[in-house]
């Protein structure tokens, strides 16, 4: 295929870049106190992109620009979910923003960019492009942290975020140069098959390995590479906070893959060991951590930490179920923590954040409706029973055990017992506990339908969940 | 003549140099962005002897885009630095306690 007939299969990523650029220029030259225009056109971009994509979607997996770029069913489900995601945050943020006067132009482009960054990491096929799309995203979150100006937490944050998320690249980096002078080749597919080509094992591969793990370790946020993770949380905005946590995560879940398995599947038996050791770290410290914490939005941070160890546990179990499991729980994932940072923006409102645990007593007299949707929401991610979130913990368990790692499910089980402790804790303040305010809730019908949506969707798949199970184990078998 | 690994040893020093930088460094930011910024050009030596000695060119195109992306990433460090010390009329690590981390 020449170069041009290739281009077909980058207009999603080529459009966004157009567009984000002609909403960046409107932006400066249309200035208006609440940067509607700029919301709008960054919506209607989005939803440009999930047709683009959708339109031509991969059925069969394409490398193309030599070898830099891979079109393949994972990339497409996964874009059309970062697209989607990304939609609803912009929602929730846009009342979150005009409500604390925030807002600026600039965190809707710089969404996009990010955005556009993620997409270039869930294709990427080299090296290069993952490093590429992983600069893109990661630049773009550090400015959107910071983009609160006046708070000293918010600018504290982003300087921490900055600074162990540049180590991390740069670890990640080191990485990649120890693999490229091994193996002499930049691509994944190449290098995978150098690695199947060498008899026994090779200690400077392993030693590359070691540091491209860490890298991976530091963006998920698991232990013991997490503490970016609770401040940066705490310390920026709650839009900034909602975007971070939901997105960034598929993107981190396609770069261990496309790293990992396409790039370095053959060792599986040597990436296996470290990353139950961190799967398990991180599931300890963050469920325990997270239960004596008194802020809601840290809380969350440490149960980010927990669920990320979780997730991970079924990429180390190393087969396409694994994976499948590991996508579909990273999916849900994603759209339960949307709910609850959405929650926490619907009770908040003019200079006041509703981020402490107590904000919530009492939620149910106050809001009947909200409450229940909080319980959906708390119940899914501690993994009560009928709730999506315990199928998600479901598929993982079921494919560690089917490697016979059942003292590691058992662990998991165990510390997700514990972490329940602390969701099911909300849940006695929202129904049990007397309110400390009777402020009535006041949001946008927009932002109530959303969010009713977007915990009634947490139901519904709960009953359903094989549908999107099959779309997982289809995306990731190719 | 120098051997592959003498620019290896090189460059893994400076690496560690840059790492123990930003862990030791507890007084000043702007020491923070140095290392990092000595971390990516480790890296840069890691690639280019590694793409000379194996006669291969991508190597070097690599080190380009690490050098962009190093120089929009300074971009950025320097206009947060800007922020929080507008805010904090400081710029000492130890002072960054607001937020326990």
């Amino acid at each position: 295929m020449t170069i041009t007939a290739e281009l077909v299969f980058i207009v999603p990523e080529i459009t966004l870049l157009v567009l984000a650029c002609i909403i960046l220029i409107a932006d400066t030259l249309h200035i208006e106190k609440h940067a509607t225009l700029t919301y709008w056109l960054a919506q209607i971009a989005l939803i440009v992109i999930i047709f683009l994509v959708l339109i031509d979607f991969p059925d069969e997996s394409k490398r193309l620009f030599f070898g830099n770029f891979v079109s393949d069913s994972m990339s497409g489900v996964l874009k059309v979910s970062i697209c989607a995601i990304t939609i609803c945050v912009f929602f929730y943020s846009y009342d979150y923003l005009k409500e604390h006067e925030l807002i600026k132009g600039e965190y809707f482009v710089l969404g996009l960019f990010a955005v556009l960054g993620m997409m270039v990491m869930v294709s990427a096929n080299s090296l290069l492009t993952v490093y590429l799309g992983l600069e893109l995203m990661s630049l773009s979150l550090y400015s959107m942290v910071a983009m609160h100006r006046e708070s000293q937490t918010a600018s504290e944050a982003a300087m921490k975020y900055f600074v162990l998320g540049a180590l991390a690249s740069g670890i990640l980096l080191y990485g990649i140069s120890i693999l490229y002078g091994v193996s002499g080749t930049l691509e994944l597919p190449a290098l995978s098959a150098y690695i199947e080509a060498q008899s026994g094992n090779n200690i400077l591969l392993v030693f590359g390995l070691v540091f491209v793990i860490v890298g991976i370790a530091f963006k998920l946020g698991l232990v013991p590479f997490h503490m970016w993770l609770p401040d940066v949380y705490e310390g920026s905005p709650t839009s900034v906070t909602l975007f971070v946590s939901t997105a960034p995560k598929l993107a981190a879940f396609a770069m261990a893959i496309r790293l990992l398995v396409d790039g370095m599947g053959p060792m599986a038996g040597d990436w296996q060991g470290m990353l139950i050791i961190l799967s398990v770290l991180s599931m300890a410290a963050g469920n325990i951590i997270a239960i004596s914490q008194t802020n809601i939005k840290r809380m969350l941070a440490y149960s980010t930490i927990a669920h990320m160890g979780f997730f991970m546990l079924g990429i180390a179990s190393a087969t396409q179920l694994g994976y499948a499991g590991s996508m579909f729980y990273v999916m849900i994932y994603a759209l339960m923590i949307m709910g609850a940072f959405g929650m926490v923006i619907l009770l908040g409102r003019k200079g006041y954040e509703a981020d402490n645990l107590d904000d919530f007593k009492g939620l149910s007299d106050r809001s009947p409706w909200f409450a229940f949707i909080m319980l959906i929401l708390m119940f899914s991610m501690a993994g009560v029973p009928p709730f999506i979130g315990f199928w998600a913990k479901w598929f993982v368990l079921k494919e560690i055990i089917a490697n016979g790692y059942i003292w590691l499910a058992t662990v998991a089980v165990i510390l997700s017992v514990i972490g329940a402790y602390y969701y099911l804790r909300i849940v006695k303040l929202m129904y049990f506990d007397k309110p400390q305010q009777m402020t009535a809730i006041k949001a946008s019908q927009e932002m109530r339908f959303i969010l009713s949506l977007n915990g009634l969707s947490l139901l519904f798949l709960g009953f359903m969940p094989g549908a999107l199970m099959t779309l997982c184990i289809r995306a990731i078998g190719y | 003549m120098l051997m592959l690994t003498d620019v290896l040893v090189l460059a893994a020093i400076l690496f560690c140099i840059s790492v123990a930088g930003i862990f030791i460094n507890r007084k000043n930011v702007i020491i923070l962005l140095m290392c990092i910024e000595l971390m990516l050009l480790s890296v840069n030596m890691n690639f280019i002897a590694f793409s000379h000695f194996h006669g291969d060119i991508r190597g070097q195109v690599f080190v380009f885009f690490i050098l962009t992306v190093a120089a929009a990433e300074s971009a950025i460090g320097l206009a947060i630095l800007v922020v929080l010390f507008r805010k904090r009329k400081t710029i000492n690590v130890a002072d960054l306690d607001t937020l326990k981390g």
